[in-house]
């Protein structure tokens, strides 16, 4: 029960506040998704703290990949693996307080000055930003697979019917998902 | 694509939360996809250009996009509650799914028909954003910043961090700063 609860290291609450601690600061400077966080998060837990191998940090994102939900549910799976529960909590929540906090704040602000010149220049000028964005972080997604071709000419399979039928992404995906099983990609 | 007076409303918080739900556990590798699928062509609650200006908001504060526009839709919506109850149905059934595979995982994810099909769905999620993205895409065409020069901006940004990797602080900040200016200074025009 109390490795369900704290994990195999058995961690005190010491070491759990600077988890949480070190997880919200990673999140108040992810800008562009939880995923960009991934790598200082590994140099921390696997490098600096030892508290995962490499592998069971790279399975704990495949597991997160594999389920649905938003990516950020990455850090809750790491959590679990280094401290059970209380390792999904302080994860969890550092990662998502300050973040959350601000968010907040930033819409309250947005809704009450919406009409102004300074947030109609903000939402337009940044509009082309973001779909840039959006594009490069397709790309970055194409990584691990770009040495498999077959799951290379999934990509665009998929942007084509994206766009140009009314088919639900989860059929997509269940087709990658498919096709991968069978050895095609 | 719905125009802005087709738009519906949101019945309440916990309509907020079932469609926030009924999102997440569609969403394999990433929710954005399914986000504009199920808010802008479903629902109907916002139109693309809505669509891109929360997720413009979501992806310049920090932490998860998805969180931070569900906060922003929520709230925008239904206040605090709406704001509690977009997060609650994001996250609770996902976190639920995604600890019971961590329990449940040994070596199942090393076998190579499961390592095929997590290739395929990171493949899928791939051309999901990319689809997204084109989709959005046609709202730029009332941007005040003009068809070519905010092309010109996304293809910018796609070469600066997809390709030549530049940290995302700076591109946001001094591109993005550019952007606004310029787009601060055209609205005054």
């Amino acid at each position: 029960m109390n490795t369900l609860l704290f994990g195999a290291h058995g961690l005190d609450s010491g070491v759990l506040l600077s988890l949480f601690l070190h997880f919200g600061m990673l999140s108040l400077l992810a800008i562009g998704g939880a995923i960009t966080t991934a790598p200082d998060m590994q140099r921390y837990v696997v490098g600096e703290r030892g508290w995962l191998t490499d592998a069971q940090f790279t399975a704990s994102v495949a597991i997160a990949q594999a389920a649905p939900g938003p990516n950020v549910l990455f850090v809750a799976v790491v959590g679990w693996n280094i401290a059970g529960l209380a390792g999904v909590l302080a994860t969890l929540a550092g990662s998502l307080l300050p973040s959350t906090t601000l968010a907040l704040a930033a819409s309250r602000y947005g809704e009450q000055y919406r009409e102004s010149r300074t947030m109609r220049a903000f939402s337009a000028g940044m509009a082309p930003l973001t779909l840039g964005l959006l594009l490069a972080t397709g790309w970055v997604l194409t990584a691990p697979v770009r040495d498999h071709w077959g799951a290379m000419l999934l990509v665009p399979l998929t942007v084509l019917l994206l766009v140009k039928t009314r088919l639900s992404p989860v059929w997509l995906v269940a087709m990658g998902a498919l096709a991968g099983a069978l050895g095609w990609a | 694509m719905p125009e802005a007076d087709a738009l519906r409303l949101p019945r309440g918080a916990l309509d907020i939360a079932r469609v926030f739900n009924r999102m997440a556990l569609q969403g394999f590798g990433g929710v954005l996809a399914v986000a504009q699928r199920e808010l802008v062509e479903r629902e109907r609650w916002m139109t693309p250009a809505q669509f891109l200006e929360v997720l413009s908001l979501g992806q310049v504060l920090p932490g998860p996009n998805i969180i931070n526009m569900a906060l922003i839709i929520g709230h925008r919506f239904c206040g605090w509650r709406g704001a509690a109850a977009a997060l609650a149905g994001l996250l609770c059934l996902p976190l639920l799914i995604v600890l019971l595979l961590a329990v449940l995982y040994r070596e199942t994810l090393s076998q190579p028909r499961v390592a095929g099909a997590l290739r395929g769905m990171g493949a899928v999620a791939a051309g999901l954003v990319i689809g997204t993205a084109l989709k959005l895409a046609g709202s730029l065409r009332h941007n005040p910043l003009g068809r070519p020069a905010a092309a010109g901006i996304a293809l910018v940004t796609l070469l600066a961090i997809g390709l030549w990797r530049w940290p995302m602080v700076g591109v946001v900040l001094g591109l993005g700063g550019a952007s606004v200016a310029a787009a601060w200074w055209r609205l005054g025009k």
